[in-house]
């Protein structure tokens, strides 16, 4: 009977110690804004794939702030004179999750599988003769050509990340999902905690070695430590309860709050909210079918920028000025590379003249199919203004509704839009990707290996690839401006402008907090 | 009776078979390709296209139906499209807080709504009568998430009293667990304490306008007894039909009050999989809260038997 009482007394006091270990803790809870579903951030190029990648994995190089691209797993390297050979040696210690040492085999695998998957690493690999280990810490890359953008493209911060897994997991087929997540970032993912569509947990990597010098973080580049002892992302799908619970201290931070409740925020005590900066911005796209009429001829497509008053679509969308900025070039505002190259015709706001020039290009009044997401907090708004702009320019608009997902699916169908296809649909991409030529995949117009809508010029094309092999910043400006205006000439896409959302979280717990240029950095942050 | 348990469970196997095909092909039916999703925003046609096949989802519909159905004759509900986990890990995880839900929601509901409506049977076309009435067609108009919003502001951010969202398994601690689903129980329900407040009403005043009832109360027996012991139990079978019925709209009722409230529970794991068309998580729900609905529906009828002793199966 003693026996039983003493068990039971232990049964009962085991989980009070360990909910006592539990709240000793320091563990920051974070609400992203979508839920880790995929831990492969190779195989998918969902961002919040990535965000996980970037807690358990770490790359050679982090771009920083600035685009710059800084050695993060990499100690030192050379580039031959040439410029074709580029010399790699890994910092002393790196370990993965496990302990395992990371050596170039696991880099070389993983740098292999990253390369014949994502856009940015096809194009590297493109001129990449061979990489070869020299020893366990060092590697060469050999180039065909000297291509300007090697260290950018390791470095990259928006989607797919050139994350360095192990050699067991780097050499599954891209095309496959991987089955753990084990990286040598400051983070271990708690597969075993992972509740798939509710929570992602990430526990202190005890054998991650940051970067010597305690350099400030920017961006991914800097010295990541591990500033508390677990992260939770947590996914709350409704933004009433996401900001509710923030303002309840339930939560210590949101990566993107509803622009609606930002001015509730603002008066929430012990609420901070940060803006992120130019780079890290949404740019609002329409995309329009390059294949069927009206818009495969250039004129039809040229009209529609006289429809587009792009405050209309911003004040729908955001509403308040401060988070939001008319742009009218194709790279983002606010970036090195932004100019004002071919954009007089977006300033030309005019209806009569939109139906006008169509006319003049051959639309005889047929239905436009404008593909309708109703689910989405910003397309879904932008695509009600731009259905009603051309339905008031005297535009026949087949507008059809339909879920998010089915927009997705719908769009790589290159049938005539009488036969289950489309004409126009409305999307929004990353301010950090639409900075760069290169990275910016929806100003390509690479044909029927392009992206949806599948714009077909190449002059685009070549100066795309003159930009990656420009040495100087005055040479990458200039044919940066002189890309901008092909592409608004050939009408790649239209936009309509750019906005941000900033960061929320409970200034009265947290300190350290990274502005983003890209994805969002949860790594130094730091619980009072 | 055993032998018409036995009988009913072999009879839900066709209905299972049913759902079975009816739900695969439904989803691979509608619009919307788990590929896309997968290859991302800047995906090319070609991309998707790889993935698609890696999936198996370029083979044809009926081949895809066969593998389906042979691993669900194993017992193998597959494995999720996204997260490569298995669909049975996926809804054993989920099963505990809606499970708790539930049972919170229909022990707060039944507890309050029975005694309510024998009171308003009681005192029919008095005050009481007309109090209970109004809240019962206020607890049906009002839409759960407008009701969850409420208590969240009130009871949560205002008051500062209860958590706004989450759920705490009972393994963390008793209080915490009962602290994580009073706002959700009373916000879900509601109307279901509504319905089954009229109901137990309408039944109770058929039973008292009773021959039997007027000669109880003419013995002298306290209106209690007469009420409880006389009254209720035969009023029961309706009232235990709309319980059971209920339980159906608990299933669609717990989606919504799951986000509202950011429980982790099979509702807001459908919706989720619905979105994302993650097709054997979508097909392994349907079939879990299929055979859930088929089986509530043989408790009830069993319970027929027990508080009606005319009935014999």
């Amino acid at each position: 009977m003693f026996k039983r009482i003493v068990a039971g007394a232990l049964a009962l006091a085991v989980p009070f110690a360990a909910g006592q270990a539990m709240a000793q803790e320091k563990v920051l809870k974070a609400v992203m804004h979508a839920d880790v579903r995929v831990i492969d951030p190779i195989w998918t190029t969902q961002t919040i794939a990535n965000i996980h990648g970037m807690l358990v994995y770490d790359t050679l190089f982090g771009n920083d702030a600035q685009m710059r691209p800084q050695p993060q797993m990499v100690g030192k390297y050379e580039i031959s004179p040439d410029k074709l050979t580029y010399t790699f040696t890994l910092r002393d210690n790196l370990k993965f999750g496990d302990g395992s040492p990371v050596t170039t085999k696991d880099v070389i695998a993983s740098l292999k599988r990253w390369g014949a998957k994502d856009g940015v690493g096809q194009r590297l690999m493109s001129y990449v003769d061979k990489m070869e280990a020299v020893d366990d810490k060092t590697f060469r890359m050999v180039l065909t050509k000297p291509y300007g953008m090697v260290l950018e493209s390791l470095g990259k911060t928006n989607s797919s990340v050139a994350v360095i897994m192990r050699e067991q997991e780097a050499n599954t087929d891209p095309q496959t999902q991987v089955k753990e997540a084990v990286g040598s970032g400051p983070f271990n993912f708690a597969k075993d905690q992972w509740v798939p569509g509710s929570k992602a947990v990430y526990v202190k990597n005890p054998h991650y070695v940051p970067r010597p010098g305690n350099e400030p973080a920017s961006s991914f580049a800097g010295s990541k430590y591990a500033g508390v002892d677990r992260i939770e992302l947590v996914w709350i799908s409704d933004s009433q309860t996401a900001m509710s619970a923030l303002i309840n201290g339930e939560i210590d931070f949101v990566e993107a709050p509803q622009i609606d409740f930002l001015p509730m925020l603002e008066k929430a005590r012990g609420v901070k909210l940060m803006k992120t900066g130019n780079l890290d911005s949404t740019v609002g796209m329409i995309r329009l079918n390059h294949l069927h009429p009206p818009f495969n001829n250039p004129k039809a497509r040229q009209a529609l920028y006289h429809l587009i008053n792009q405050e209309d679509f911003l004040r729908a969308i955001v509403g308040n000025p401060e988070y939001y900025k008319v742009c009218h070039g194709l790279l983002t505002c606010g970036s090195p590379l932004a100019n004002d190259g071919g954009s007089a015709m977006l300033k030309d706001y005019n209806p009569k003249k939109a139906l006008q020039l169509l006319k003049e290009a051959g639309y005889n009044g047929e239905p436009i199919v404008v593909l309708q997401a109703t689910d989405h907090n910003t397309i879904t708004p932008a695509t009600q203004v731009l259905v009603q702009a051309m339905r008031e320019a005297g535009i026949n608009v087949d507008a059809q509704a339909m879920d998010w997902g089915t927009v997705v699916t719908r769009r790589a169908k290159k049938d005539p839009p009488a036969q289950g296809g489309w004409n126009i649909f409305v999307t929004t991409t990353g301010g950090v990707g639409s900075s760069n030529p290169v990275l910016h995949t929806w100003l390509g117009a690479a044909c029927d290996k392009g992206l949806f809508g599948w714009p077909c010029d190449a002059k685009i094309e070549e100066l795309r690839n003159a930009y990656a092999f420009a040495q100087t910043d005055e040479e990458k400006k200039k044919i940066a401006t002189e890309l901008q205006t092909r592409a608004l000439e050939q009408v790649v896409y239209i936009p309509f402008g750019q906005w941000t959302v900033p960061l929320a979280y409970r200034a009265d717990r947290l300190e350290g907090i990274v502005p983003n240029t890209g994805l969002a950095v949860l790594w130094n942050i730091k619980k009072k | 009776m055993t032998a018409y348990i036995v009988r009913r469970l072999f009879a839900t196997l066709p209905v299972m078979a049913v759902v079975a095909i009816f739900v695969f092909f439904l989803i691979r039916f509608a619009p919307g390709d788990p590929a896309a999703i997968i290859a991302g925003e800047d995906a090319t046609a070609e991309a998707i296209a790889q993935v698609r096949m890696k999936l198996g989802l370029d083979r044809p519909v009926l081949e895809q139906f066969a593998i389906w159905s042979l691993q669900l004759l194993q017992g193998d509900l597959g494995i999720s499209i996204f997260s490569n986990l298995p669909v049975t890990r996926l809804i054993a995880q989920r099963l505990e807080p809606t499970l708790a839900l539930t049972l919170s929601t229909l022990f707060v509901a039944v507890a309050l709504a029975v005694p309510i409506g024998v009171v308003a049977a009681w005192k029919a076309r008095k005050l009481v009568d007309r109090l209970v009435m109004g809240f019962a067609v206020l607890g049906f108009a009002m839409p759960v998430f407008v009701l969850a919003y409420i208590l969240i502001y009130f009871f949560a951010v205002q008051w500062r009293l209860l958590p706004v969202q989450g759920y705490a398994p009972i393994r963390e601690g008793f209080w915490p667990f009962v602290e994580s689903l009073i706002l959700p129980s009373v916000a879900l329900g509601v109307t279901y304490m509504a319905l089954i407040a009229r109901i137990t009403r309408a039944s109770m005043l058929e039973v008292l306008a009773q021959d039997y009832i007027r000669t109880a109360n003419s013995k002298g027996l306290a209106t209690d007894r007469v009420l409880l012991l006389h009254a209720l139990k035969n009023a029961a079978v309706p009232i235990v039909t709309v319980i059971g019925i209920g339980i159906a709209l608990l299933i669609s009722g717990v989606v919504i009050t799951e986000t509202v409230f950011n429980i982790p529970g099979l509702g807001r794991l459908t919706v989720d999989a619905v979105l994302k068309r993650d097709y054997p998580v979508v097909q392994g729900l349907i079939l879990v809260f299929a055979g859930a609905k088929v089986l509530v529906n043989l408790v009830i009828d069993i319970s027929y038997a027990f508080l009606d002793s005319r009935i014999r199966y």
